[in-house]
């Protein structure tokens, strides 16, 4: 049980200590600390925010509460215990690795932090007037300079929200485009491997969606695409690198094909960590790409947000862009373009996304990320992301099947399936395996291309020495799936919660606390 | 690089591994011709830590901090002071580098936040239920206009004048898209909301009303009177939300017959940021919630029987439903939605109840004394921490006046409206908890000086 694994580090652990069978009073169990809900810890009676006065007049005709909010207080030093308790109920990159395949869940550097809470950028309105909050739009426009000369594009749209926001951007900067030339078009093509994002966001910009199939080596048919295009398809949309962790080696012949056909290609930009730096999706034909921020330049991920999906636009389809956006003047001063100057300076956007100028916020710290690496920096970013995902494929591939394996290497994600796992184990058992061995599984069953999906990214910040430990728990997982251990069947057991009841949790959903009657 | 742990002999030793010469040729499947040689030309190489605070300081130095001097802007987004262990818990690694929690039995500290997040925002709203959270105010407006036809399987969506002009636009740029009918119209500067237009523009096609509240200008509809005129032609209530402090003070919208709920949630522990990123709020009915939009958490067990939380109902979603999903959304705003529910959670009802007396009562104070400067009339006939005043000329040219001044005096209607004459000499100003007699004072005397 003590041995020291390949990798080397292991705690010293005695016999008998996993499973001690110790029932505690309080349900905790030393460091792992069990927390009560806000409502049953809570009251009105409590608060722990002061205010200089609370009293006053309140206008006549107002149409007042009959009572408080009920809404339950805490004092400060019970809401910082409350939430830090919580908090370690959570694994996290802090923690250790995170190789969720399509997320990039890379280390978030902390001088991001430290400057996006600089007054200039998190301390100003909106709607300031544009003299005072120079520094605020040169950012953007800094950040906007970067991003188009790292994609090789011709503009960029700087305020959809998230990834799933900027696919929006980019497909209504089609339908604009399209419309503008008299042509509207009713069908976006998208392959079966796309994120779940691209067909819901062609049908929410009004599209149909037809799907195109993928060669047996995990890239879009070409030949059934071309087949397909015609004067009723508006464009395709690619994720390149695609989501089996491969890149699309007919790129530019597809964009070539599009283009012929008189539609447009969005990419999804999601892993452009795979090549940033090396490869500009500009020369390969792309009319429009959204970059996560929170991905590629490592913003952090928050728990499921904020994210930011700048969109970077060709000259055909950058006059559509939204507003607002920023134009650097010839004094250095940074001019907002808005409703009430598009008029003149750019008549032919398709509107507006939401209110304000976009995720600021995860513009500081996207700028802040990519002015550390440099251009040299980011090279060896994808170059290292890379490195890491094949250095996992050809130390597993043994161990687990790798449908794509054979043909060549992977770029930024290595992609496994279930193919040889005892009969009743699944890819579940093995991602809830490798919770009792201290790692956030894999992204599974997606891409719903290959059976049992198991796609792994390690991104770049993470060591030799850790991708070791991790391989060498996937090795031993691998093996226990394939021999039916019975005991990962029930996994994870160490954790602080057992498997959970998702289908009682649809059943009768219980979406809010209810309230004391 | 910093960032970058591995070394020289790693990098052999792994390349050894797979078998490849060098990282380039792993590069293999880009054509040649797209595969650049070395580091993308025209950009700058790395930079110490030191040299980007540097570089970052001074262009954060180029901006004016609203903290900076006295300062009323609102119109959709307010500066409430935001508790410093706020700021710190949002900041725990557990949180900021977690993802959407999709493997329940290590994000339980994620996954019951959202749990009490969507609690506290269904108490504040007066709903059933809520969600997750949805980007911003302006986007869960429209998701919410979505909603509502996909549930009356009707195209018209009736909107108040009130509705913030970008709210107004956001679903103006969908609906170009989507083939829905909005039925819109602008404010005008006098001391009641348009409420009997917009009941009066409601018929038997019409899906939805779409009523902010307390408004753009700061007014405050009556909202039973227009859920009971919409319900009673089969349209549903949409209430919008940009200030939810407001509801500290005065009734929610759910308990006032609003069937769907949405509203910004920046007010509360979020911070201005430029305008993003913010958090949208979105409460509906729960007969409706198959139809919402976004991720949803719920109740559960583990296979102990232990109490637990998961992401549930996600047959609406995205990643399964692909192109019949209820929305494309997928990152959502989970650390703003920490932030708000911490921030909460200090103040709870008592706390929120005080903080809201405290914003209108500046504004109270703020609208008497401006009202004694020359030229300047108080518009609303009621508010809370935001009102509308007319000036005796341009606002816009007189809020650059202002802030010459070293006073950010408010929103000008001209840059929210642009072309509309009848608007372009209102001002909208806000106040919060953190604005100062001092700062009442020296926003008089400095419009005084310009008006003069």
């Amino acid at each position: 049980m003590n041995a020291v694994n390949a990798s080397g580090w292991r705690p010293e652990m005695g016999e008998g200590s996993v499973e001690s069978g110790i029932v505690t009073t309080t349900g905790n169990r030393g460091l792992q600390l069990e927390e009560a809900l806000i409502f049953e810890i809570g009251s009105l009676a409590h608060c722990g925010v002061d205010f200089d006065e609370g009293d006053g007049e309140v206008l006549d005709g107002l149409p007042l509460r009959a009572a408080p909010v009920d809404l339950p207080g805490l004092s400060e030093p019970e809401t910082v215990r409350h939430y830090t308790r919580l908090s370690r109920q959570n694994y996290a990159i802090d923690l250790g690795l995170f190789p969720l395949g399509s997320c990039t869940m890379k280390h978030n550097p902390r001088l991001d932090e430290k400057i996006a809470r600089m007054p200039g950028f998190a301390d100003v309105h909106p709607l300031q007037p544009v003299q005072t909050v120079q520094g605020a739009l040169k950012v953007i426009d800094e950040l906007a300079q970067w991003l188009i000369t790292l994609t090789g594009m011709h503009g960029v749209a700087m305020t959809p929200k998230a990834g799933a926001h900027g696919e929006l951007c980019g497909l209504l900067c089609i339908r604009a485009a399209l419309e503008a030339r008299g042509d509207p078009r009713a069908v976006i093509l998208v392959p079966e491997s796309a994120h779940g994002t691209n067909p819901a966001t062609a049908a929410f910009a009004g599209y149909r969606v037809e799907n195109i199939p993928a060669t047996a080596d995990g890239r879009v048919d070409l030949a059934a695409l071309t087949a397909r295009l015609g004067p009723d398809v508006a464009g395709v949309m690619i994720t390149n690198p695609n989501t089996c962790g491969l890149f699309e080696r007919d790129m530019k012949a597809i964009a070539d094909a599009v283009h012929a056909a008189g539609g447009f290609v969005y990419c999804d930009g999601a892993n452009f960590n795979a090549i940033v730096g090396r490869v500009r999706p500009g020369d390969l034909g792309v009319d429009a790409m959204h970059i996560n921020l929170h991905k590629t330049f490592s913003t952090p991920h928050g728990g499921g947000g904020p994210g930011s999906g700048p969109v970077v636009l060709s000259e055909a389809l950058a006059p559509f862009a939204p507003l607002p956006f920023t134009a650097r003047q010839a004094d250095g001063s940074i001019h907002l373009i808005e409703e009430e100057n598009a008029g003149e300076d750019h008549p032919n956007s398709f509107g507006r996304m939401s209110a304000f100028h976009g995720q600021m916020g995860m513009f500081t710290r996207a700028l802040a990320y990519i002015l550390s690496h440099g251009a040299d920096g980011l090279r060896q970013v994808s170059g290292d992301a890379v490195l890491n995902a094949n250095y996992l494929l050809r130390s597993l591939e043994d161990v687990l099947d790798a449908p794509f394996g054979a043909a060549g290497p992977c770029m930024h994600e290595a992609l496994f399936s279930d193919a040889g796992f005892a009969k009743g184990f699944s890819t579940l058992d093995l991602a809830k395996g490798l919770i009792d061995e201290g790692f956030h599984p894999m992204t599974v069953y997606f891409p719903l291309v290959v059976h049992g999906a198991m796609l792994v990214e390690p991104t770049e910040t993470e060591s030799k020495a850790g991708l070791d430990q991790f391989i060498a728990a996937m090795r031993s997982l691998a093996e226990r799936a394939r021999a039916g251990d019975p005991l990962l069947k029930s996994a994870p057991h160490l954790a602080p919660r057992r498997r959970l009841d998702e289908t009682l949790a649809a059943r009768k959903p219980k979406l809010v606390w209810p309230k004391l009657v | 690089m910093r960032y970058l742990p591995l070394n020289d002999a790693d990098r052999a030793a792994m390349l050894e591994t797979i078998g490849a010469t060098s990282v380039d040729a792993l590069f293999g499947d880009v054509p040649a011709e797209a595969r650049l040689a070395g580091p993308v030309p025209g950009l700058p190489d790395h930079a110490s830590e030191m040299a980007v605070e540097r570089h970052m300081a001074r262009l954060s130095a180029q901006s004016v901090a609203a903290g900076s001097v006295p300062f009323f802007l609102g119109a959709g987004a307010y500066r409430h002071h935001v508790p410093a262990s706020v700021d710190h818990l949002i900041q725990r690694g557990e949180f900021l580098t977690a993802y959407t929690p999709y493997q329940p039995e290590i994000a339980q500290g994620t996954l019951q936040v959202l749990f009490e997040f969507q609690t506290q925002v269904a108490r504040l709203f007066g709903t059933d239920v809520a969600n997750a959270s949805l980007y911003d105010g302006s986007t869960a407006c429209w998701e919410a206009i979505t909603m509502a036809g996909r549930i009356t399987r009707r195209k018209k969506a009736v909107f108040s004048g009130g509705l913030h002009p970008h709210y107004v636009e956001t679903a103006r740029t969908m609906a170009r898209f989507t083939g829905d009918v909005l039925d819109t119209r602008l404010p005008e500067l006098v001391a009641a909301s348009d409420d009997d237009a917009v009941i009066a523009a409601i018929d038997g096609d019409t899906s939805c009303v779409v009523v902010q509240y307390p408004d753009i200008l700061g007014r405050i509809p009556d909202l039973a009177k227009i859920a009971s005129a919409a319900q009673a032609q089969g349209a549903l209530l949409i209430a919008v939300v940009t200030e939810p402090v407001a509801l500290g003070l005065i009734e929610s919208p759910g308990t006032l017959g609003a069937d769907i709920v949405v509203g910004e949630g920046q007010s509360i522990g979020v911070g201005l940021q430029f305008g993003g990123p913010y958090l949208g709020l979105f409460g509906c009915r729960e007969k409706f919630v198959r139809q919402m939009p976004g991720r949803l958490c719920g109740e559960t067990v583990d296979a102990d029987g232990k109490r637990g939380f998961v992401l549930t109902l996600s047959t609406r979603e995205q990643h399964i439903r692909r192109e019949k999903a209820t929305s494309n959304i997928c990152t959502n705003s989970g650390l703003c939605a920490l932030a708000f529910s911490v921030h909460m959670t200090l103040l709870g009802g008592t706390g929120l109840e005080r903080m809201a007396r405290a914003s209108h009562n500046r504004a109270v104070k703020a609208a008497r004394r401006l009202a004694q400067v020359p030229g300047v009339a108080v518009v609303n006939g009621r508010w809370f921490n935001e009102f509308a005043v007319t000036l005796p000329r341009d606002a816009r040219a007189v809020v650059r006046e202002l802030a010459e001044r070293g006073v950010l005096g408010g929103v000008s209607l001209g840059r929210l409206y642009p072309g509309v004459d009848a608007l372009a000499n209102g001002l909208l100003v806000a106040t919060t908890e953190c604005t100062t007699e001092d700062d009442i004072e020296a926003l008089a005397q400095a419009l005084k000086g310009v008006l003069a």
